[in-house]
């Protein structure tokens, strides 16, 4: 059961528990992950000492080499024991019922569980169910959301930019799909951003987007007009097989990030993305690798980004 | 200490800067402890015009207290500008009072390599020790009821001042 | 038995009665409202004081689980959960395993049920064989064996062609068909409303076009073909709009929704909520004001629980893949007085949507308290505070998004046939 009945991802006073989704986190809260990562960002000890003798579970129902690997790394920089555990290998193709899997890890003293599951709402499924003590990180459920990678794109963002509040942002490419996307999107509302555009075809927007509080355009020239900050989302294979897109060109014709269409933002406008990419699908190589790309910071951030959220955490009684 | 006024801190400074005068030299590395333990050392380093650049550490992520407390709001950077292996450091702290500061800021200082040898500055030393860590240097000792705690402040024109609190229950 | 159901409020939704009156019941049947018949000696009375005493309840759509799925539930429980919910009369759904396609699994569950002596069952037949939407059922036959209609259940239509015939067949005997408005492509993998909570949860959705689309086509066959077909489970404001339409056009449609879609919606589904996983989903506020004022003006003729008892295990799951369904049989007299309530429509109006109404669609003599019918009753406590809770059950189907909520009315007495066949604690 939840700690606090008003928020499932704190406890009963206010402090970060269970990251679940940004959606619903105060600002406060926020802007502590984010000041807090910015301490471990210049650290040059290779191992901090703050949760030593606690396990962090590394548990994901579909598959990731990627972010199971920048847990996994930020999880070791705090001295934390790792197991990584690929249910879609083990127990679950056996049968075993979720909760069982939940439960015979709980049973094995775990202090914390970062979750990647294919179903929207799975890890707040999870954090239902475990004890009190044990945290929950979801590193990406379904459609839903990514908190991680939505924090460490604010954190990149407020590095480059620094303050929200002037900034204009726009969020390229497959929406309705896209877990980040909704998480960048509660993020940069929480955080004051005042101009947040979705650029996308129709087929890939979802039903009444902007009542997120997005303004929506079709075509990325005018999308991309004198914004600050482009964000970059993956287009996957399976949108060509579900009748929402023709083909890969296609899209890369509308909505692929060139030279071209981004000289239509400021001049001083960065590019993010949160990988892996697909080049000349949704960017060109030429903008993945120019001055204005910011991609590979976004990494360095991201792991300074989950040390911030663990040892949170993991301190907060 | 009921009816005793507070020492002047920028007099104990003084005394503190000519103890540590003899016992330094220019290769020794000064580490000044956030945030009070930084004031104090900077005015060192400037008075003693020693050679290696001052090094300032944030003891939060070494912290005994972080199960009971959680991470600190208020985090700082530590930066060592020079190579700790084999060096003669001295840390430089404010008020030293339980040792546990120190016990942290030392495993600090050993995840960043193996010091020659580690001696401590401090401003002021109020007792009530819970570990086995001792000042080589000291600009006053002061007995402070447990229930209070002694805190450096630094005004806009940087002048060090002590202040004594209740501490809230 | 002589019961002399004594110092109640009749309210028979039939007859307009709203009144105190006395009820006598003897062999079986009403033999008198109002003042006892002479020489009446009662074998038992029931004080009713403070009770609402109305025709027992008619409900539409009741899934007993048997034949095979047994885990979920038998019919044993679920008869139990009917006759203390106030249910003397209910129509059970095809979607069995096997499916109601052949007159003797028809028969073995009438069987089944007259022998538990409870509510009456009235089974609706497979419209195809296996609901598999290819062959016809032998439909006469099916009647022969005791449904009342036929149905594809939950399962599409994907053939129109198919479709059309099985219309036009079972018109040319008079059998209704009931259907469920849904197109299976437009609602392919969605689980919640194509709207604002599927949108911020990453919820793949159900758009109102796949009802809307799948009405448009029942509607045109209906007038193609001429057969009678009650639409079961609306839950749009477009689809209730459609179907106003075709009752003012004078298409021979009846339709219902489910109790639960008078009152929640999308939001309802809180944290992931798995108890709030329907079908058809929960949809906007504004869907469930229309359906509301659809309730009220009549153009929506009943309502009925949608009783789907499903086992903890298939719930306790992330909210895309956990079994769709709610238990609703306990829950459909209290519910329908809520609405009735916040709606502020008069009792009798209100009841008459799970008696009468509901017992029209079924072509059958119940719904109503009238002297030389059957004493099929439902006594109940209309002031009656009680909390939804697994104890509070007698379903074997816990799951409600009622969990843990208080609600006001409850049943005290049951009468099928004249006989007491529950009493409240």
């Amino acid at each position: 059961m939840w700690l606090n009945p008003s928020n499932p991802q704190l406890d009963k006073k206010g402090q970060l528990h269970h990251l679940l989704t940004l959606e619903g986190l105060p600002a406060e809260i926020l802007r502590q992950v984010l000041d807090t990562a910015k301490s471990f960002v210049g650290v040059k000890v290779k191992k901090l000492p703050l949760l030593r003798g606690r396990s962090v579970f590394n548990v994901f129902f579909e598959p990731s080499t990627r972010t199971r690997t920048t847990f996994e790394i930020a999880a070791k920089r705090l001295s934390a024991d790792v197991i990584n555990l690929n249910i879609s290998t083990s127990s679950q193709s056996k049968g075993e019922s979720l909760l069982d899997t939940v439960d015979n890890l709980s049973a094995m003293h775990a202090d914390m569980f970062v979750v990647r599951h294919s179903e929207s709402g799975a890890p707040h499924f999870i954090a239902r169910h475990v004890a009190p003590d044990i945290h929950v990180i979801n590193a990406g459920d379904g459609r839903h959301s990514h908190p991680t990678q939505g924090l460490l794109d604010m954190y990149t963002i407020r590095h480059y930019k620094g303050d929200f509040s002037r900034l204009r942002v726009a969020i390229v490419g497959d929406i309705l799909h896209s877990r980040v996307a909704r998480s960048q999107i509660h993020a940069l509302t929480t955080l004051g951003c005042p101009e947040i555009r979705v650029i996308g075809p129709k087929t890939l927007l979802p039903a009444g987007v902007e009542q997120l509080g997005v303004h929506v355009y079709h075509e990325m020239r005018h999308g991309l007009k004198d914004v600050d900050v482009v964000m970059m989302l993956r287009l996957q294979n399976e949108r060509m097989q579900g009748a929402l897109l023709p083909s890969a060109q296609e899209f890369y014709k509308f909505y692929g990030l060139t030279d071209d269409k981004l000289a239509a933002a400021k001049p001083d406008a960065i590019v993010l993305h949160p990988g892996p990419m697909n080049r000349g699908v949704e960017i060109d190589s030429s903008v993945a690798d120019g001055k204005q790309s910011v991609i590979l910071p976004q990494v360095t951030f991201g792991i300074a980004i989950r040390m911030a959220v663990m040892s949170i955490m993991a301190g907060n009684k | 200490m009921p009816g005793k006024p507070l020492p002047d801190a920028e007099q104990l400074l003084i005394a503190l800067i000519e103890q540590m005068r003899p016992a330094v030299g220019p290769e020794t590395g000064l580490i000044g402890i956030h945030t009070g333990g930084v004031w104090v050392a900077e005015r060192v380093h400037q008075a003693l015009k020693l050679h290696t650049p001052l090094a300032t550490l944030d003891v939060s992520f070494y912290r005994d207290d972080y199960q009971a407390r959680g991470l600190h709001r208020d985090l700082k950077r530590s930066e060592i500008p020079f190579e700790v292996e084999g060096r003669d450091l001295v840390l430089v702290d404010d008020v030293l009072y339980t040792g546990r500061t120190i016990r942290a800021a030392l495993n600090e200082i050993f995840d960043y390599g193996r010091p020659g040898s580690v001696r401590l500055a401090t401003l002021v030393d109020r007792g009530g020790r819970q570990l086995p860590i001792a000042a080589q240097f000291a600009g006053a000792t002061l007995t402070v009821d447990p229930g209070r705690s002694v805190a450096l402040k630094r005004d806009a024109a940087g002048r060090l001042q002590l202040e004594v609190r209740e501490e809230p229950r | 038995m002589k019961i002399h159901i004594k110092g109640g409020r009749l309210v028979d939704p039939g007859s307009g009665v709203d009144a105190k009156k006395d009820v006598y019941i003897a062999a079986g049947k009403i033999v008198a409202i109002g003042d006892a018949p002479a020489g009446y000696t009662a074998n038992r009375v029931i004080d009713a004081a403070r009770l609402v005493v109305c025709p027992g309840l008619v409900d539409l759509s009741a899934r007993l689980r048997e034949p095979g799925f047994e885990y979920m539930a038998t019919l044993e429980s679920e008869m139990e959960a009917a006759i203390a919910g106030g249910v003397t009369s209910l129509a059970c759904p095809p979607d069995t395993d096997p499916p109601l396609d052949e007159p003797g699994l028809v028969e073995m569950l009438k069987f089944r049920a007259k022998n538990l002596n409870q509510a009456r069952v009235y089974p609706v037949g497979a419209l195809t064989q296996g609901l598999k939407g290819a062959r016809l059922t032998e439909m006469a036959e099916l009647v022969d064996a005791g449904c009342i209609a036929f149905s594809q259940a939950d399962a599409p239509f994907v053939d129109t062609q198919v479709f059309y015939h099985a219309l036009q067949y079972a018109a040319t005997f008079g059998f209704a068909v009931w259907l469920r408005p849904q197109d299976a492509a437009l609602a392919r993998h969605g689980v919640a409303h194509d709207g604002q909570v599927a949108t911020r949860f990453g919820l793949p959705s159900i758009p109102v076009c796949a009802e809307t689309v799948a009405l448009a086509t029942i509607l045109i066959l209906v007038r193609e073909t001429g057969a009678r077909v009650h639409l079961a489970r609306l839950s749009s404001a477009e689809g209730v709009e459609m179907t106003r339409k075709a009752k003012r056009d004078g298409l021979p449609v009846t339709c219902d929704i489910a109790i639960h879609h008078a009152h929640l919606t999308e939001m309802d589904i809180g944290y992931f909520e798995s108890n709030s996983r329907l079908d058809p989903p929960l949809r906007s506020a504004r869907d469930r004001d229309a359906l509301r004022a659809a309730l009220a003006d009549g153009t929506v003729d009943a309502l009925c629980s949608d009783h789907t008892p499903v086992d903890e295990d298939a719930k306790q799951l992330p909210f895309a893949e956990a079994e769709p369904g709610a238990t609703g049989l306990e829950l459909l007299l209290p519910l329908t007085l809520k609405w009735a309530e916040e709606s502020k429509v008069p009792l009798a109006a209100a009841l008459s949507r799970i008696t009468s109404h509901p017992a029209r669609v079924l072509g059958i003599d119940a719904g109503h308290v009238t002297p030389g019918h059957a004493a099929d009753l439902c006594i109940f406590d209309p002031d009656r505070h009680w909390t939804i809770g697994p104890d509070a059950l007698k379903s074997q189907g816990k799951n409600t998004p009622f969990l843990g909520l208080e609600l006001k009315g409850r049943t005290r007495y049951t009468l099928v046939d004249g006989q007491v066949v529950y009493e409240a604690k």
